[in-house]
């Protein structure tokens, strides 16, 4: 048996493993990243419009603080978030992104003086202040009060991503490519490492390791349309579900963009929204601020979509052979900002599209894009029933997003864990309960067991190919458990997704390839994200309430009475075709911001017992302490410093600039 | 306004694809290098990522090739399309001929079929040109980020576009020759590196890197590499001012 022995097996080279590397290895740990491929070449990478962090250096910004962050970040998860997280969160944010500038993220900058803009269709001059010329300046993002979105560019998540590769290489940290983990060793409610399957020539490798981290991003793929890169197919989430122990939260939170280019569904940023475009419809017609009078096409992605969806659904839309779309409009903002902020999306509609962009409208439609769910992790970043197994980005449900994340949100996010969850890695390594005490025999029954499988699939005679399984779970997804939900199409997409399970046990691989062999691959992946769209479409059918990117034609109330909580999927019978569903409440009476109406979408929700209470005494709070600080009102509210690890406690520095 | 791509090709009839892919797979010691050729119809707005999928999917499923974002942005695909280097997953097939020749990037170590290993060689050369921000002072990241002429950031961004696609790479004949060349990713990265302030190494120390013919004076000026970047990047300009500065160091 081939074994390789570390301290920290981070599993995904994308932004948030690099960092928990690069974390874990500064507090010197041993460590190393597998990568389905090369790491800058992961889906971190097509981030296009930027990372939120509330510098406030812009004078769009001006005023923005990590509550501002806060309330924005809650109110787009519809109250699902763990508000401790969230604040964690926005407390680290400016942090990070000061981190990367330092690593040579080239951020666009401050320009002192005037410049024209785009805000809500009409030119206006903004003026900024000299004394925040070459500070990291901001564009406004969809559920947000202040411009905070930090970019560079429309190239964001790869400048990020390079800055990050660049510094795993500075930091001589091993990344092992086109290594893909099929399977994670564990015993006793304890997490050792992954099997891993080498792509190139299909050899299997035991990882052993103190601590494993799965950062493998979302599970898009499981969806015919998606933004997400084609390796997207949430195959860490799905081995740490065949655990039987780890839990996976809120799987049915599925976020679709606004705007992505059809028919090819590819990812035109929020940003073309942020800074000034509009969308319109088959007359022309700008329609967002029909149904959206204050934040029109910036209210959050899941009212957005939801708009457009409605409005395509009224007749609004234009025909195509593809379905009908609608028209993003950035010919607004004139060709000298799209080729100098935007050109990632002038080359896409470019090459794909054939179109200019400065002078043509684009056809984009509501497509899958971000997965909420994931791993289920307390604010540590570690499984609370599997120890030693650590997830964060993407994958991990840790949970700052609730049921919609915000655009911005999510480079954020890979980063701001990574350095937290890295550090509390560290602490776990360097405690009693990390000893290796796995026998070796154990390990290699695992092997064993991945290796059989394998050889199932290839020589077990199975009589089904997986193709045709895939592009029919592909379809069920996004027709039946997309945008808009209902229990009989929820109830038909469950059980046609359990005969597909039970068809994808009899899989029958052609090519005996021993090496790499892209239908074996397609494969053992088919098996374990079939797993992933019964935890979605379950969870999604059970939960009898509309919340954030979850809504329900028949319940399209947000339930906080009964619902106001988080769905745990496990999947303790290998055998059966359905997960075990169980909740976790998510407790009213230590919310920092009790739940309310969001401010955009549609103001319908019933309320929690503990609501009124806990807001009369969020009012008290505040009424007895006229004259605290906002740190100090804030500690009153809902403490959450102690949380995170002790170098991330600091206060962040802001450019001192009056209200004028 | 334009719309015309969107309805004019669904009416026409399809155009029959004659697709050669060199196929090889070096870990099966059967395997030698040939010419393999697969037919299929054209669909509207068909790339070679969609084309490639659909052989793999209908006659060929041991066919190898990468992909990743399938949008041009990371650099997964490069192949060369017809003898030039460049990016498949963005390449419409109806911009070609309907006789298509597909080939691995040359250089990189091949992996199989159209599939290279361009992550090896990537590493390699940023490990050897240090291709990271040098800086000796620890930054405090609660304090206020270090002010950047804006102009700067932008000219910076310019050359941090790079996506290793490798293209460059393939394309360079001096990287043909010299098995150590950095190319112009690495030189690119250098000059890059060299106009960000945050960076404090000096031209000596960039010359100790790339001084010699591995590094700019290896460039034979063929500027296959300006020719054929899928980003644009104004390589050959770069590499002009690096071998003046580097003259001078």
């Amino acid at each position: 048996m081939k074994l390789v022995y570390t301290d920290v097996l981070v599993i995904g080279g994308g932004l948030a493993g690099m960092r928990t590397a690069i974390g874990v290895k500064r507090r010197g740990l041993d460590t190393i990243v597998l990568s389905l491929v090369p790491a800058k070449r992961s889906h971190s990478c097509a981030a296009q419009g930027g990372m939120q962090a509330s510098l406030g250096n812009s004078v769009m910004g001006r005023g923005d603080n990590e509550d501002v962050h806060f309330e924005d970040t809650v109110k787009g998860s519809d109250w699902g978030a763990d508000q401790k997280v969230v604040r964690m969160f926005t407390h680290v944010a400016p942090k990070a992104i000061r981190e990367l500038a330092a690593w040579g993220v080239p951020w666009n900058r401050v320009r002192q003086g005037d410049r024209e803009s785009v805000i809500n269709a009409e030119r206006v001059v903004i003026t900024e202040d000299p004394r925040t010329h070459g500070l990291i300046t901001a564009r406004d993002f969809g559920g947000t009060k202040k411009w905070r979105t930090c970019y560079t560019s429309d190239g964001t998540g790869h400048a990020m991503l390079f800055a990050l590769g660049d510094q795993t290489i500075a930091n001589g940290i091993p990344v092992m490519e086109r290594m893909e983990a099929i399977a994670l060793i564990h015993e006793g409610g304890r997490c050792y490492g992954a099997i891993v399957r080498n792509l190139v020539n299909g050899e299997l490798t035991a990882f052993v390791a103190r601590a494993t981290t799965i950062a493998t991003g979302g599970y898009g793929r499981i969806y015919k349309v998606s933004t997400n890169g084609i390796i997207c197919e949430g195959i860490g989430a799905a081995i740490a579900l065949e655990t039987g122990q780890a839990q996976l939260g809120n799987m049915e939170a599925v976020q679709f963009h606004p705007t992505a280019i059809v028919p090819a569904g590819i990812l035109t940023t929020e940003g073309c929204r942020g800074d000034g475009g509009i969308l319109r419809d088959v007359d022309g017609h700008r329609f967002m601020p029909d149904y959206e009078p204050e934040k029109r096409e910036l209210a959050s992605r899941d009212v957005v979509s939801r708009r457009m969806t409605e409005h395509i659904r009224a007749g609004k839309g234009v025909k195509s052979p593809y379905g009908d779309h609608l028209w993003l409009d950035i010919s607004v903002l004139g060709r000298a900002h799209v080729e100098k902020n935007l050109r990632e999306v002038k080359d896409i509609c470019h090459y794909f599209l054939g179109i200019d962009p400065a002078t043509d409208w684009i056809p984009v439609r509501p497509t899958q894009h971000y997965s909420m769910g994931g791993i289920r992790t307390d604010h540590t970043g570690q499984s609370p029933t599997l120890k030693g197994l650590f997830a964060c980005g993407e994958a991990s449900c840790w949970d700052m997003h609730g049921f919609n994340r915000l655009g911005g949100n999510s480079v954020a996010e890979t980063v701001v864990s990574g350095m937290i969850v890295s550090e509390f890695i560290a602490d776990f390594c360097r405690g009693d309960g990390s000893d290796i005490n796995i026998p070796t025999r154990l390990v290699g029954e695992f092997l064993e067991r991945e290796q059989a499988a394998l050889n199932h699939l290839q020589q077990g005679g199975g009589t089904e190919t997986s193709a045709p399984i895939r592009k029919r779970m592909e379809e069920i997804m996004i027709d039946k458990v997309g945008i808009f939900r209902t229990g009989e199409e929820l109830d038909e997409a469950v059980s046609e997704l359990e005969t597909l399970i039970e068809r994808s046990r009899k899989i029958g691989v052609r090519s005996q390839a021993s090496g790499a062999n892209p239908e074996l691959v397609g494969a053992y992946r088919l098996q374990k994200m079939l797993k992933l769209a019964l935890c979605v479409a379950l969870g999604a059918r059970e939960r009898t309430e509309s919340r954030g990117a979850h809504f329900r034609e028949d319940f399209p109330q947000r339930n906080d009475r009964d619902w106001l909580n988080r769905t745990l999927a496990t999947w303790p019978d290998e055998q059966a075709t359905l997960p075990k569903l169980d909740y976790e409440s998510i407790a009213v009476d230590d919310m920092e911001l009790p739940p309310g109406f969001r401010g955009y979408g549609t103001r319908n929700h019933l309320d929690h017992p503990d609501t009124e209470q806990r807001v009369a005494e969020v009012e008290r709070i505040r009424s007895e302490k006229p004259d605290a600080d906002r740190f100090e009102l804030q500690k009153t509210l809902m403490p959450f410093d102690h949380l995170l690890p002790e170098k991330y406690r600091g206060r962040n520095e802001r450019v001192e600039i009056d209200h004028e | 306004m334009n719309e015309s791509s969107m309805s004019d090709e669904t009416h026409s009839t399809p155009r029959r694809l004659t697709i050669n892919i060199l196929r090889h797979n070096p870990s099966d010691p059967g395997s030698e290098p040939h010419m393999a050729s697969y037919q299929i119809d054209e669909i509207p707005g068909m790339t070679l990522y969609i084309a490639l999928n659909r052989i793999r999917d209908e006659f060929e499923p041991s066919l190898q090739f990468d992909f990743v974002c399938r949008a041009g942005i990371c650099g997964s695909c490069g192949m060369l399309i017809n003898g030039r280097p460049d990016l498949a997953c963005r390449t419409l097939t109806e911009k070609l001929d309907p006789e298509i020749t597909l080939a691995p990037l040359p250089v990189f170590k091949l992996i199989g079929d159209l599939s290279v290993d361009t992550g090896e060689w990537m590493r390699a050369m940023s490990e050897r040109l240090e291709t990271w921000v040098h800086q000796n002072e620890a930054v405090d990241p609660d304090r206020l980020e270090e002010p950047m002429d804006p102009d700067l950031a932008e000219e910076i961004y310019e050359l941090d576009r790079c996506i290793e696609c490798g293209c460059c790479v393939a394309a360079c004949g001096t990287a043909r020759m010299r098995e150590k060349f950095v190319g112009a990713v690495g030189l690119n990265k250098l000059a890059r590196f060299r106009l960000d302030p945050r960076d404090q190494r000096s031209d000596e120390d960039f010359y100790e890197l790339i001084g010699d013919d591995d590094g700019v004076f290896g460039c034979m000026s063929l500027l296959g590499c300006q020719d054929v970047c899928p980003k644009d990047l104004p390589l050959q300009t770069q590499i002009a001012f690096l071998r003046r500065k580097m003259v001078k160091a």
